[in-house]
């Protein structure tokens, strides 16, 4: 039997570094900027808060942690480390005009050596005898849930089991909903992503709104990252253990036709497909499992394609999404 | 003598991209306040950078601008609205997915009320006559909805000085009747308008006075009541310049494509094509007029084996073969891609609509241009750029083409230059069906003259011109039989000769059903 409600929570924590790299690359691509570096941003920030936490960890000796400084300083770590990439994903592409694919593509490259090459470097600091540092005491923190561990409704165990930052993940999801459609920032933005040089026209601040933009969703998509380690995993960072959620995440970005609010959903839907296996009876027929483990990326194709075949001109990517803008053209 | 008070003094002004090109030198130019005046140069003469500076686009090396006699730095198109300046470019500055208030409030300061602005673009659309829906998405829009939403926007923003870059080239000649009306209504609301135009009756029609511009220099300016068509030609050009087409009377026309009930449908199912059947005859010019839209690509693109067609034939008779022998069949087009036909051996020469994007290839130079249409010649592995370079440096002299070289990309030179390059090789072709689609759109006088000449000395070789346009006045000037087309129909095919410019607009707009003439 199909056990839904221990089913659901696990497909939330899936999806929810999924939601908030979505996030982060809808309004990165809202201002025209295609970034692939989304994968390896994830990386950095969930490298970036372990760094930060690890350290503050080792600096109060056993000591029992400040719980604001435990949350803040790998929060701040975090973001700092993916607003970095952020920036340097704008210096390439919007100030030097470099090719978008490429960057994206070689951020990501680094993003993930930058992790890996960090978290050895962690493994070897604090003597483990696994290859993984162990955070517990700062994860304790992040895990923290509104309802007690003891309480067992079905409705506790739906909704109220999850760390703090899986409800910021919706917050900002629907507060990016809210921007991009009924303010005028919002307006701006999408004018800039549709068509750069009717936004320069209106005196629009083209590079502006995309450096914003794209930092902004840098470091929300960072936070996916942090909340994977501190959150879904416990604390425990292991290289490469992240795996390939950045990808879903700008699949995700595709599957919702760019709509943060329809993200939230369809991020849950994408984390249960992803576990989706573990929870189907295969018995010891691996090459099932692994045919299930594909869900997520045949959907988004098969999403791809219709959208395609409807033409209707709302569901289109931003119109200059990927393009570099430079004013004096002539 | 009557004081007048100027709108705007652009004084010494000069613009260079680069070291090299100078776009504005020393230009000096006047808008007096509650005026409409004229701007009136050549392709290249450096009118729409001279703008660009007022509305903010670019910033001008020297040289001061004045607006109400204020000296001002405008070097933002905010700078430009906060002066009470607004441009309506020639290429529509609008979100497409947007809907037409979203669009006008774009890059306003303030909370986001649309419903608000909807009303005031209401009242603006009241008092000065316009004909928009707020609500309405910008793809939704015909050309002439999306340039009043552009003119809205600049009103909406209180702009009192409005630069119109030519406005009328996509308009139809009752949408530009429109148009001018509701320009005479701003002006009397107290606005000063600049409108760049290429065509000089409408420069006469609306106009108080005339500024001309000649190779980014500023000429001189002429009050619209003293000059006529042929002294503003001659002040542009700086030379005399004849005004007429010599059109020769036809040379032995035979029927070269036949075109017979030819039906199509665009991707969405929607019938562009709907039972057009023609005749265009060897040595004569056969001009196809209708509202943008009609069906003009897709018939032009049919023909070139480039659009599907559903029904029908297209028909081409070989000028080399005798068609009295009974044994001899005219070749059915239809089905066939581009290189069949050319397999077939049916010389056609097809001068596309996009320059650009199908014509040339934009960062090739001439001569790699010529290649794409020659190295099917050259046998084995590699390709020889002699021929073409031989073909390229021809045109570059016959057709008086302005490049540095045969090698520099095709995509920085200007309009006219591009299209001459574009005729150029496709006459070279020596085609038996020559295909035109609005080959002098965007052109200045001298360059579209040429072009005229071009067609009409290919009709007197015993081509068979085909010539897709837009301004009534050529056609009727050019064209020895004029097709007309509305709504993918034929509504009628008519003599060039006897036809007035009445009767073809009404044509333009009217279903089958009407008198037809032949």
């Amino acid at each position: 039997m199909f056990d839904f409600v221990s089913f659901f929570p696990r497909a939330v924590m899936q999806g929810i570094p999924l939601l908030y790299g979505s996030t982060g690359e809808i309004l990165t691509e809202k201002s025209g900027n295609l970034n692939l570096g989304i994968p390896g941003i994830m990386y950095v920030g969930a490298i970036s808060g372990v760094i930060g936490s690890f350290f503050y960890e080792q600096s109060m000796a056993g000591q029992p942690l400040v719980p604001f400084w435990a949350i803040a300083i790998p929060m701040a770590s975090s973001l700092l480390g993916s607003l970095l990439m952020g920036l340097l994903y704008c210096f390439l592409t919007v100030t030097l005009r470099a090719n978008q694919n490429v960057t994206g593509l070689a951020l990501t490259t680094f993003g993930v050596g930058f992790g890996n090459f960090f978290g050895g470097s962690l493994i070897k600091l604090a003597h483990s005898d696994v290859p993984s540092v162990a955070l517990p005491a700062t994860s304790a923190f992040f895990n923290r849930t509104p309802a007690h561990a003891e309480e067992f409704s079905a409705f506790s165990q739906l909704f109220l089991h999850y760390g703090f930052l899986a409800y910021l993940a919706i917050i900002l999801a629907l507060v990016m909903s809210f921007v991009l459609n009924r303010t005028r920032p919002g307006l701006h933005l999408r004018a800039v992503g549709e068509s750069p040089a009717t936004a320069d026209a209106a005196g629009i601040n083209v590079t502006r709104h995309k450096y914003l933009a794209t930092c902004i969703g840098s470091m929300i998509a960072g936070l996916g990252g942090l909340y994977y380690v501190m959150d879904y995993a416990n604390g425990i960072w292991s290289n490469n253990a992240f795996g390939d959620r950045g990808w879903l995440a700008i699949a995700l970005v595709i599957f919702t036709i760019w709509r943060p609010s329809v993200s939230i959903l369809a991020s849950i839907l994408f984390g249960g497909l992803y576990i989706l296996y573990l929870y189907i009876p295969t018995g010891t027929q691996m090459e099932v499992k692994e045919l299930y483990k594909m869900l997520p990326y045949v959907i988004t194709l098969v999403v791809l394609i219709i959208v395609s075949l409807r033409k209707k001109r709302e569901d289109q990517p931003p119109a200059s999404l990927g393009l570099s803008y430079f004013r004096e053209e002539r | 003598m009557e004081t007048v008070k100027n709108a705007v003094r652009m004084e010494n002004i000069t613009k260079r991209f680069g070291t090299k090109v100078v776009a504005n030198k020393s230009v000096n130019l006047e808008l007096h306040e509650g005026e409409i005046l004229s701007l009136l140069g050549e392709n290249g003469s450096g009118k729409t950078t001279l703008m660009n500076m007022l509305s903010g686009i670019y910033h001008p090396d020297e040289g001061q601008i004045y607006i109400h006699d204020k000296p001002v730095t405008i070097s933002s198109p905010k700078d430009a609205f906060d002066n009470g300046i607004g441009m309506i470019h020639q290429h529509f500055k609008l979100v497409d997915v947007f809907t037409a208030t979203e669009n006008i409030v774009l890059g306003l300061p303030g909370k986001l009320d649309l419903k608000e602005s909807s009303r005031k673009i209401r009242e603006i659309c009241e008092r000065y006559g316009f004909d928009i829906d707020p609500n309405q998405k910008i793809y939704n829009m015909s050309v002439s909805q999306k340039q009043t939403v552009e003119i809205v926007k600049v009103l909406f923003r209180g702009a009192d000085i409005l630069i119109l870059d030519e406005p009328t080239a996509v308009l139809t000649p009752q949408e530009t009747d429109n148009l001018f009306r509701i320009m005479r209504n701003m002006q009397k609301d107290g606005k000063s308008l600049i409108i760049i135009t290429h065509k000089l009756h409408e420069v006469l029609a609306v106009s108080d006075r005339v500024a001309i511009l000649r190779k980014g220099e500023y000429i001189g300016d002429v009050m619209t009541k003293n000059a006529d068509q042929q002294s503003l030609t001659d002040m542009m050009v700086g030379r005399r310049v004849s005004l007429n087409i010599n059109r020769p009377a036809p040379v032995d026309p035979k029927p070269r494509l036949v075109v017979e009930h030819l039906t199509a449908y665009d991707e969405l199912g929607v019938k562009r094509l709907d039972d057009v059947s023609f005749t265009a005859n060897s040595g004569e010019v056969l001009g196809i007029a209708g509202i943008a839209g009609s069906g003009q690509r897709e018939l032009l693109e049919a023909i070139a084996g480039l659009y599907p067609v559903k029904e029908g034939t297209i028909r081409f008779y070989d000028p080399d073969v005798d068609y009295s022998d009974p044994n001899k069949k005219p070749i059915d087009l239809v089905g066939m891609d581009p290189m069949t036909i050319r397999k077939a051996g049916v010389a056609m020469s097809f001068v596309p609509e996009d320059r650009l994007g199908m014509g040339l290839v934009g960062t090739m130079g001439m001569t790699g241009n010529m290649l794409l249409r020659s190295w099917r010649k050259t046998k084995g592995l590699f390709v020889s750029r002699k021929e073409p370079e031989a073909m390229a440096k021809r045109i570059w002299q016959e057709l008086d083409v302005v490049t540095p070289s045969t090698n520099y990309p095709v995509r920085r030179l200007s309009g006219g230059n591009v299209q001459k390059v574009l005729v150029g090789r496709e006459i070279a072709q020596e085609p038996a069906v020559l295909m035109t689609a609005y080959a002098v759109r965007g052109l200045d006088i001298n360059t579209s003259y040429t072009i005229y000449n071009l067609l009409t000395e290919q009709k007197l070789k015993g081509r068979a011109v085909i010539y897709v346009g837009e301004d009534l006045d050529v056609l009727l000037e050019l064209c020895d039989r004029i097709v007309v087309l509305c709504g993918g129909q034929v509504s009628g095919v008519v003599d060039g000769r006897t036809i007035t410019k009445e009767e073809i607009g009404l044509l333009m707009t009217q279903h089958r059903g009407g008198t037809s003439h032949e």
